[in-house]
């Protein structure tokens, strides 16, 4: 109830600011210099949780994917048989992805392309999304980039799956009728329930979230927004979410990685 | 279950060591409902354990109110190079265990 009426108050907010609720929200863009994480916007508790590797719960899943990218498959070959002992040659890989397989011509995330690897390179099936051997994985290649600033390519065969994710990001959506721009281009820095609206950036994901009480890919972030605003949230893997990852990993550019953040 | 150890390899002789010791686990309360408004039964530790050479030196009971993947921090006196052993116990008797060597000069 408490939730409802909140965000229904948002949506007037937004809604008197911004634009006539049946109007598409103009594409406001956040200024270069003022691109900030999201972990500027939390509590100091949360940010100490997320600054500790020991105590980050993230690491639980960073450990389960180093032990796993060692594990020899039927084939013999492990992760680190061809990307190094350390992930030495994967050290800034997450940092540029979604990217555009050259073999398929398709636009994969992180999650899609260890599941490619697992396939062609260890004769594996793929991992289901959310699961903890997936999360895993991606946990332990998303560290490797820790700190790497976010830089992905739009050109060629990306540019299309740029402009579909830029596209849902402005389209309005769900009974509470409002696209992403509008909580997060045009009203960061307000508070909505007990958070402070932040600019959207998914530099922390996979990430724990204290709500999750577990760690979580960052479609299952998006399925949360999704969700708020009560609009049907999307499959995982879907190519939208796929291209919504891409536009927020461009907007994000030059961002650190955070991975394995923590989010409340 | 992944879990997590931090403790000195070394220590001096009555030496306070700190220990840190993080499983990963659901500790589901049993008082939620999934999205079809099914009960989600209940499934928590109740028990951890930390002996250090054979014997117990920090033991605590989880509820339910107790986070997921429960952390713990906690002190000991360096007695005698030995092993430390840290033991979970779900409410099922199923248990967890991981071992950490320390080394007494
Ligand atoms: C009603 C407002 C609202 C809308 C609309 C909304 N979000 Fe969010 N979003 C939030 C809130 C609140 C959070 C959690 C606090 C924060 O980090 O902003 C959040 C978090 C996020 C995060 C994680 C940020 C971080 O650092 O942890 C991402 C990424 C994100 N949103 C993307 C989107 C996308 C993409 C859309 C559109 C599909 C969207 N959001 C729509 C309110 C909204
Ligand atoms: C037999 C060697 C081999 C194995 C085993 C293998 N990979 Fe790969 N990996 C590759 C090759 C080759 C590429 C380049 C893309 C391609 O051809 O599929 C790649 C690409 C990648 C990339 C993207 C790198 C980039 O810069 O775009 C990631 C991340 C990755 N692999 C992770 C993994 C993980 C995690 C595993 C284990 C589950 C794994 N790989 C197993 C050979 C391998």
């Amino acid at each position: 109830m408490m939730r409802a009426c909140l965000l229904a108050f948002l949506t007037v907010t937004a809604c008197t600011e911004a634009s006539a609720p049946d109007t598409t929200p103009e594409r406001t863009r956040l200024a270069p210099g003022e691109i900030r994480s999201g972990y500027t916007f939390l509590q100091p508790q949360t940010q100490a949780l997320q600054d500790d590797d020991f105590a980050n719960p993230g690491f639980l899943w960073v450990d389960r994917g180093d032990a796993l990218f060692h594990e020899a498959a039927a084939n013999g070959k492990s992760c680190a048989s061809c990307h190094g002992e350390e992930g030495e040659e994967l050290a800034s890989a997450a940092a540029h992805y979604p990217a555009i397989d050259e073999d398929s011509g398709e636009l994969v995330n992180i999650e899609g392309r260890i599941n490619l690897c697992r396939a062609r390179h260890q004769e594996r099936e793929p991992l289901d999304y959310e699961s903890d051997d997936l999360l895993g994985l991606t946990a332990y290649v998303a560290y490797l980039a820790r700190g790497v600033p976010m830089s992905v390519d739009i050109s060629g065969a990306a540019q299309s799956w740029y402009e579909k994710g830029e596209d849902y990001f402005y389209t309005r959506r769900g009974q509470f009728n409002l696209a992403c721009s509008q909580c997060h281009n045009e009203s960061w820095g307000k508070k909505l329930r007990g958070d402070t609206i932040s600019q959207g950036h998914g530099n922390a994901f996979p990430g724990y979230r204290l709500e999750w009480q577990s760690f979580g890919s960052l479609q299952r972030r998006l399925r949360d927004c999704d969700s708020g605003v009560r609009a049907e949230p999307l499959d995982y893997g879907s190519d939208t979410y796929k291209a919504v990852e891409l536009y927020l990993a461009k907007r994000a550019e030059g961002l650190a990685m955070e991975s394995p953040g923590v989010r409340r | 279950m992944t879990i997590r150890i931090a403790a000195p390899d070394t220590a001096k002789k009555g030496e306070v060591i700190e220990i840190k010791a993080l499983i990963q686990h659901p500790m589901e309360t049993g008082y939620r409902s999934d999205s079809k408004g099914k009960e989600i039964p209940r499934d928590i530790i109740t028990e951890f354990e930390c002996s250090y050479d054979g014997e117990t030196v920090f033991a605590a009971n989880f509820f339910p109110a107790i986070a997921a993947n429960p952390f713990l921090t906690f002190y000991t006196k360096a007695t005698t190079s030995g092993t430390l052993e840290f033991t979970w116990t779900d409410q099922d008797g199923e248990s967890w265990s991981e071992t950490h060597d320390l080394t007494v000069e």
